[in-house]
Parts: C-alpha cells; sequence; structure tokens
C-alpha cells in the first residue's frame, strides 16, 4: 500500500535500468497515490566498453519496449514528465536514436502523441580535444593525463550530464525528456533542484533511488522504489509489497559501487554524508536526513571514450593431467615462444596478444588469488586479441595445435595435452574495445551543456 | 577464531567505474561490527596480504559505523572488458576475504 502524496513533497517512481523488468501494479499504484516524476536509468558503463565502441544496446529490444510502453502510458495517466537517462545503454547518439526509434513504434501503439525533448551528450573528437589543449581535462581513476591521441583513437565518446543541463530542456515542458549519457543520478535530481529543493537531499535521494528497488530488501526480482523529498529528510520506500527498505539495505546501498561512501562525487560538488541519518520511521520505509551539497571549485562532467583495441578468437580447453597443471606457467611460456619463432618474419608479436584463463589455478582473480593450489583439472581459455580478425585466428589456432602437442618435464601422454570440446576449437568473436578516456573535463556553462532537441 | 565469512553479512566487491574495483563488508550488528574493529585483525595489513598489493596500491580502507561497514578499493590491473580483463563487472574478487580470521 502505498500512502498518498503530501501536497508539500515532490514524490519520484524511479526504474533503475530499462529492460530490466518490474511488476506492473507496482507503477500503476504508485501513479494512483500520486507521483511527479517517473524517472529510469537505462545505461552503465558496467557491461563494457564494448557498447561505447560499437553503439550496440546491451538490452534487447523486447525487453525495452515491455518497459516503456508501461511507463509511456503512466506518464500519460498521470500527466507527469518520463525522464529517461544513459538511452540505449552507453548513451551515444546512435543509442539514444535506436531509442527514440522504439519510443516513436510505442507512442503510435499507444495512440499517444508526446512532447518529446532530447539531451544529446555525444561530444565530437574536436570539442574534446580542444579542451585537452585548454588544459580542461584532469585526470582520475584511469592513472593517466589524457591526450590528443587518445582523443582521436576513441571511436565514440560521451560526456556524463548533470542535472544542471536537464534544466533548458524540463523548462520546455516536455512529456518525455531522453538523454544520452547522464550522471543516473540526473534523471531523479533534475526536476526537483529546478523546483528550487535542497541539493543534498535532492542528489543523495537520486543516488539511493537510481538502482530501483536494489536499495529494498529481498534484493531478487527487480522493481521500481519510491522516493519523497521534503524539506529537510526525504523518504525511500518499494514499490513493491513483499519488499521493505530497512536501515541496512539503504545505507549499504549508499556503498555500492563508489570507493567513497561518505562523499558521493558528481559534477559540479559532492554530496557529503557525514552528518547523514537513516531512521526507519515503519517496516518498510526509512526516512534519510543531513545529506549536505559541497560545490566543487569546478563544475567537470565525466568523460567516457571507447576504443578499438583488436580483435578476438578463442579457444577452451580442459587439463587433467596432473603433470601437465604443475608445469602450466612454462607451458604458456613455451607456447607463446614457439608461436613467435614460426611466425617470424610473418606476424610480429606487437600484433597480438594471447591471454590463457587458467580455470581452477587463477583464472577469476589473476594476480589477486592468494590460493595457488591448482585444482585436479584446469579449464584454459586462450584469448587472443590481434589487430585483424585473420591474424586473431591465426594464432589462436596456433596456440591451440602448439599446447596440445607441447613436451613438458613428467609428461607420459605423447597424444594430446588437452580436451577441447569444440571442432572447431576456435571462436572468432569480433571486436574488442577498451576504455581509452574516463576524464573529467571542466565546464563553464552546465545549464547549456549537450545539444536539445525537440521532437513532435 | 571467527572468519569474515562467518560474522559479515555481506562481502562483496564490484566496479566503481571501470578502473577500480570496491570492496563492502557489512554486518549486521553494531557488536559484531565493533567486536571486529577492536579486534584489529582485519586491518590494511591483512588486505595487502590477501591480494598481493603494497599499502600504497590499497585504496580508502576504512571503518563506517553508520553502516555497520568496512570498505576499500583496488586499482584493476586492466580497465574493465579490455584485453586481458577477467571480470568485467568485478563482482567475483571478494572471496578471499571470506577465509579471513577476523576474532581471535
Amino acid at each position: 500500500m502505498i500512502e498518498q502524496k503530501r501536497g508539500d513533497e515532490f514524490v519520484v517512481v524511479s526504474n533503475g535500468m530499462l529492460g530490466y523488468g518490474f511488476r506492473e501494479e507496482s507503477l500503476r499504484d504508485a501513479v494512483a497515490a500520486g507521483v511527479d516524476l517517473i524517472a529510469c536509468d537505462a545505461g552503465s558503463s558496467d557491461p563494457g566498453p564494448y557498447y561505447l565502441g560499437t553503439g550496440k544496446p546491451f538490452v534487447g529490444d523486447a525487453m525495452i519496449l515491455r518497459d516503456l510502453r508501461l511507463m509511456v502510458q503512466a506518464g500519460a495517466d498521470a500527466g507527469v514528465p518520463l525522464i529517461i537517462g544513459s538511452a540505449g545503454g552507453a548513451g551515444g547518439d546512435g543509442q539514444v536514436d535506436h531509442l527514440l526509434t522504439l519510443l516513436g513504434r510505442v507512442m503510435e501503439e499507444l495512440g499517444l502523441d508526446r512532447k518529446v525533448a532530447v539531451l544529446r551528450s555525444e561530444l565530437d573528437r574536436g570539442t574534446v580535444r580542444a579542451a585537452v589543449e585548454e588544459g580542461r581535462v584532469r585526470m582520475f581513476e584511469t592513472g593517466a593525463e589524457l591526450t590528443v591521441e587518445d582523443v582521436d583513437a576513441a571511436a565514440h565518446i560521451v560526456a556524463q550530464v548533470g542535472p544542471e543541463s536537464y534544466f533548458r530542456a524540463l523548462a520546455g515542458k516536455p512529456d518525455i525528456l531522453v538523454v544520452g549519457r547522464a550522471w543516473d543520478v540526473s534523471n531523479i535530481a533534475a526536476l526537483p533542484l529546478m523546483q528550487g529543493r535542497d541539493r543534498g537531499l535532492a542528489l543523495h535521494m537520486g543516488k539511493i533511488l537510481e538502482c530501483g528497488s536494489l536499495a529494498a530488501r529481498p534484493t531478487g526480482g527487480g522493481d521500481l522504489i519510491l522516493g519523497r523529498l521534503r524539506d529537510d529528510h526525504f523518504i525511500v520506500e518499494p514499490t513493491h509489497p513483499e519488499k521493505a527498505c530497512t536501515e541496512a539495505s539503504v545505507s549499504a546501498h549508499t556503498f555500492y559501487e563508489k570507493s567513497d561512501p561518505v562523499m558521493l562525487a558528481g559534477p559540479g560538488g559532492s554530496v557529503d554524508l557525514r552528518r547523514t541519518r537513516f531512521d526507519q520511521i515503519d517496516p518498510r520505509r526509512i526516512r534519510v536526513s543531513g545529506s549536505a551539497f559541497r560545490e566543487a571549485e569546478r563544475y567537470t562532467v565525466k568523460l567516457e571514450g571507447a576504443r578499438l583495441a583488436g580483435h578476438r578468437a578463442l579457444t577452451v580447453g580442459g587439463a587433467r593431467d596432473p603433470a601437465f597443471i604443475r608445469s602450466i606457467d612454462t607451458i604458456q611460456e613455451a607456447v607463446r615462444d614457439k608461436i613467435r619463432e614460426t611466425q617470424e618474419g610473418f606476424i610480429d608479436p606487437s600484433q597480438y596478444s594471447i591471454t590463457f584463463h587458467r580455470y581452477g589455478l587463477d583464472g577469476v582473480m589473476g594476480a589477486w588469488e592468494p590460493n595457488r593450489q591448482a585444482a585436479h583439472e584446469l579449464g584454459i581459455l586462450i584469448d587472443v586479441v590481434a589487430e585483424t580478425p585473420e591474424i586473431a585466428e591465426a594464432v589462436c589456432g596456433l596456440a591451440r595445435s602448439t599446447i596440445l602437442h607441447v613436451p613438458f618435464e613428467g609428461r607420459r601422454a605423447t597424444a594430446g595435452n588437452i580436451a577441447f570440446p569444440f571442432s572447431p576449437a576456435e571462436i572468432p568473436a569480433g571486436p574488442v574495445y577498451e576504455f581509452n578516456i574516463y576524464h573529467l573535463m571542466e565546464i563553464d556553462e552546465p545549464e547549456s551543456f549537450g545539444r536539445l532537441e525537440w521532437l513532435q | 577464531m571467527k572468519t569474515l565469512g562467518e560474522l559479515a553479512e555481506v562481502i562483496r566487491s564490484k566496479n566503481a567505474g571501470p578502473f577500480i574495483v570496491t570492496f563492502d563488508i557489512l554486518f549486521e550488528t553494531e557488536e559484531v561490527f565493533e567486536a571486529v574493529r577492536s579486534a584489529g585483525l582485519l586491518s590494511r595489513q591483512a588486505v595487502c596480504g590477501l591480494y598481493g598489493v603494497s599499502d600504497n596500491e590499497l585504496l580508502g580502507f576504512d571503518f563506517y559505523p553508520f553502516a555497520r561497514a568496512v570498505k576499500f578499493s583496488l586499482r584493476r590491473p586492466v580497465g574493465s572488458g579490455g584485453p586481458r580483463d577477467a571480470d568485467v563487472y568485478g563482482a567475483q574478487q571478494h572471496a578471499p576475504l571470506l577465509d579471513l580470521a577476523v576474532l581471535p
């Protein structure tokens, strides 16, 4: 049962990921009780750089259409805006276009003609290059300064826009606002901030709600979450009747996916949680108060860029022979040496990399693995990334045949060292991208940042 | 002798952006949290030992009473989802913590 909206509060219902599904009644009940905004995150850098690099979505169309239909209809019924940020997954222009196509289909199906604003945040290389040259780009967590070469190598560059960049679009009163790459908090906080509500509380509420029901227990079965922003506190509650927000679930979520849990950094400053209180007001709801905004000296947006790192071919096999397992380190080196020797003059080692993932030894944790005791069998994934798909497949094939027959100390089984489950054993796996830009860019006028368009 | 696996409610790792993996250890009660904190066995040195990293590679190891939690982070050897990465989400790097003895 969701309580009726009070006159003095701003109520937002939030979907943590477009297309991951939610309970239909949850949205209906929230809207019936009164909401001011339906907010929806549609992206993340979590699935990796491939999606930014290629422009492909990481959620299937059918799943996106299902969530969109429900949210677009609910927005129309309630007469409140729907804001979707990080459209298409990584928020590049092509991904925004793809989402707009799906949105167009949904509006047609539902017979709705909604006023749609689009705020794009993909940046052309020239803009970022200029920022680098003017010294407006700061090192962040990559541990390296951004260079003009990095900018030129990137397939796509997007900026995570802050809530202030939404204001211009929201001033035009859109029914639906679709945003390119966005700081996930912006979708929830922009509208209340524009109405002059407390910045620290609005941003902190955004941070807690942006993953949907992940801030509630039990976590299984994703659903929506609801926030009520008032003058000096906000309330977090689940929309699912069997879920509950507890002190532990909400404060634990404050920790999730961030390295500093007491200063939540974002565009324009940080939310200081050192005086934040989480109070259980009833078995399902938490009141949060005391979160304060600390303005940064310069407003920054986070840049994300991905470049093509090469093309992948891989093979998977298993080893059961204890002598082979004992010698795995030297066997790998022998495989590398053999390929280098046989391909001299044809394929240079600088054109490819070979990674051995050794499941049963350190395949998951690599250098961080403290337990060096191998299991009785090893799964070996040989991952080759090379300049071209042809080189990747050639090197992968050589690695496969070499590891199959390479001699090692104590070998008794001379017919073959590895059990391959497949024929052919090599699998071409397409292009590989890497994040090569993850930096902060100073901007002077966040309110005019991004490219705004209106669709009819 | 009690291990983290026996005492903590949540022990997890996850990406905090593509270049950092962050670790959370959450306790159910203040009593257990305070007992672990005062025992001093869950420490920077212990974590560095478990992950084979030096002290300056360990980012922000701290106890947070408001959430009955301990948090630290590590810079990834390679960026998430790029060549040579083994854990795109960074969600399976927590396991060595389970067996860490934190109460005598």
